[in-house]
């Protein structure tokens, strides 16, 4: 059986682990056994609708403790209800929970562990995944050679495959252990798209001069329903938060749309962008690197480009 | 407090990937290797940092490789740390590399593991939990703030769009990123005081690798860059709906 661990935060269920479900459906397919999904904690998210992404049966531990997360105690609830389950292999999407529980979760039940899988496994001859290596820059073909194995999928490399299909809801009962940390306190950017959950991403550089003048990014993406995002020395400077650094060393996002602004597109940036399916420049420079790694490129000022943008977007909406 | 921080290598940021050996072999012609930015300027200085405020602490460095991991670690001895531990042997598995670090953080009986977020080569960012569900430890990832008072340490870390603040008996599992410190550069000091500290090799514990490389391949190449005019917007919408499909 395949058992894919879903995520769900402020009621929904997160879309990287909807993806993650209909990879795990796929992988079950291939193997010829049963796709089923294991939630912990309590969600109002009609949970039963992970039947759309191909689960048979969705397995609850509704234990409102286990809404945070806790590594050693939550990690230790999936690998029991894994071994109860007799699941052959455990997905999870390699987000900022999965990321953290996955590898623990192999320990548990000393299966071999890829992270960051990219594509389905070929399952003739072994078990082979292939997966992200060198901040994207290229892959690497890795076989798993214990009869348990557990992997992390990158997010928006599969997309959603939705079926016709509801799925079982099965009440599960579990020893939870004693918690080992403790959270004092949970702040979120309020109305914000968490950027690695974006399916849009208009992201500035240096090019943009200063932090006043980010009001045209910001238009564009409230434009397009994106998420916005920012090169180191923007962050560095304070013009944006933190959390916007994109690159090697920020955040490694996979957005079907990223629209780069002002951004020079050193290697240490594309290695946080280039798995995004389409990638659009606007810069001044028509030297500048980024136009070799983009699908489309405008050469010229950002300060005029960005709202004609924005007002062609407008334009098209309002004519549907 | 005795600190055990986790030091991996990596080729340099602006490395030209390519691969040898029926692309079974990452070529090593002309790459710099660097600490993993991660382990060096968060994980590291934070520990730095946390023993000035605290001189009774211990700082131990661990890496696992072979003896090509050397000026590596003498680097990360020159920034700061007492001592180091290279366990000799080579090993993309993650299991097996944490398997080693677990062993080594046993033996020293250490409050407090730092590891990168991830190396900026496998992007596994799994050796941290796995240490600690080895160890039967509390983790806590993705930290970008570290105190500690007593025996408790609090810790920040990333959540999807926000933060959290979580509170730590200790020992604890960390992995480190942005936030948690500033780079450091070395000083000449440092660099001298490096040469003549102890580093410690030794060999491994039994471990089978769970998983193996079999081989590499590069991303395929772009298809070129379809150049649209400033004044022709309306023709990068129609693009981006009918040919790109993402709007
Ligand atoms: C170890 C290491 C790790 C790093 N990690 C990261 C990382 O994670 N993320 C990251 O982003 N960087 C990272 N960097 C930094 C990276 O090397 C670049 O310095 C950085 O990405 C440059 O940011 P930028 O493109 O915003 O600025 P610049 O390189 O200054 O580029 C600004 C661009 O804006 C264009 N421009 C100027 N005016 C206009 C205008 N009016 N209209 C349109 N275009 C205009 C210019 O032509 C130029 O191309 C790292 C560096 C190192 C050494
Ligand atoms: N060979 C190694 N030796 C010591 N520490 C390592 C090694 N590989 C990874 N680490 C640590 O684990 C972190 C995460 O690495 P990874 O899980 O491989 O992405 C790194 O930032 C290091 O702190």
């Amino acid at each position: 059986m395949v058992l894919v661990y879903i995520d769900h935060e402020d009621q929904q269920i997160k879309t990287s682990s909807l993806e993650a479900m209909s990879y795990g459906a796929a992988v079950a397919k291939l193997l010829g056994v049963s796709a089923e999904a294991l939630v912990l904690g309590t969600t109002q998210a009609s949970i039963k609708d992970l039947g759309k992404q191909g689960a048979t049966k969705v397995h609850h531990i509704a234990v409102d403790s286990l809404n945070m997360l806790d590594v050693k105690v939550n990690s230790t609830v999936i690998a029991h209800a894994a071994t109860q389950l007799n699941a052959s292999v455990v997905l999870f999407a390699h987000n900022i929970n999965g990321k953290a529980l996955a590898p623990a979760v192999a320990i548990k039940l000393k299966a071999g562990f890829v992270s960051g899988a990219s594509s389905l496994p070929e399952i003739e001859n072994g078990f082979k995944v292939t997966k992200t290596v060198f901040s994207g820059k290229a892959f690497a073909k890795i076989n798993i050679a214990t009869p348990i194995k557990v992997i992390a999928i990158n997010q928006n490399c599969y997309g959603l495959h939705p079926i016709e299909n509801v799925a079982e809801v099965v009440a599960m009962q579990s020893n939870i252990p004693a918690p080992s940390i403790k959270v004092t306190e949970v702040e979120k950017v309020k109305g914000e798209l968490p950027l690695t959950e974006a399916n849009i991403v208009v992201s500035g550089g240096r090019g943009l001069k200063g932090p006043e003048n980010w009001g045209i990014l910001l238009d564009l993406a409230k434009e397009l329903g994106a998420a916005t995002a920012c090169s180191r020395p923007v962050s560095d400077s304070d013009w944006r938060p933190h959390h916007e650094h994109v690159g090697q060393t920020g955040l490694q996002i996979a957005p079907n749309l990223y629209i780069a602004i002002g951004i020079s597109g050193a290697i240490q940036h594309l290695a946080g962008v280039n798995r995004s399916k389409t990638i659009v420049v606007i810069n001044k420079d028509p030297e500048a690197p980024f136009f070799k790694a983009a699908d489309y490129g405008i050469v010229g000022d950002a300060f005029e480009v960005v709202p004609a943008l924005t007002a062609a977007i407008k334009k098209s909406r309002q004519s549907e | 407090m005795k600190i055990l921080v986790c030091i991996s290598k990596t080729p340099d940021t602006t490395a030209k990937i390519a691969f040898t050996e029926g692309n079974t072999k990452l070529d090593e012609n002309g790459i710099q290797w660097i600490i993993n930015p991660y382990d060096e300027w968060y994980s590291l200085v934070r520990a730095i940092e946390l023993k000035e405020k605290d001189p009774a602490t211990t700082i131990h460095l661990v890496t696992v490789g072979n003896a090509e991991v050397e000026p590596i670690i003498r680097k990360a001895l020159a920034l700061g740390g007492d001592e180091a531990i290279r366990i000799n042997v080579q090993s993309n598995d993650s299991f097996v590399v944490a398997s080693q670090i677990a062993e080594v953080a046993k033996k020293g009986a250490y409050d407090l593991i730092f590891t990168g977020k991830e190396t900026i080569d496998y992007n596994s960012a799994s050796i941290g939990s796995m240490i600690a569900a080895l160890l039967d430890l509390p983790f806590v990832s993705l930290a970008n703030h570290f105190t500690i008072e007593g025996n408790t340490a609090t810790i920040k870390r990333e959540i999807e769009g926000g933060e959290e603040t979580n509170e730590v008996i200790l020992p604890v599992v960390v992995s480190c990123q942005k936030g948690m410190a500033e780079q450091r550069i070395p000083n000449m000091r440092g660099i001298m005081a490096a040469r003549t500290k102890p580093l410690h090799v030794q060999e491994p514990i039994a471990c089978n690798e769970s998983t193996q490389v079999l081989d590499f391949e590069l991303p395929p190449a772009k298809q070129g860059v379809k150049l649209v005019a400033t004044d022709q917007m309306d023709e990068l919408v129609r693009l981006l709906k009918e040919e790109a499909k993402v709007i």
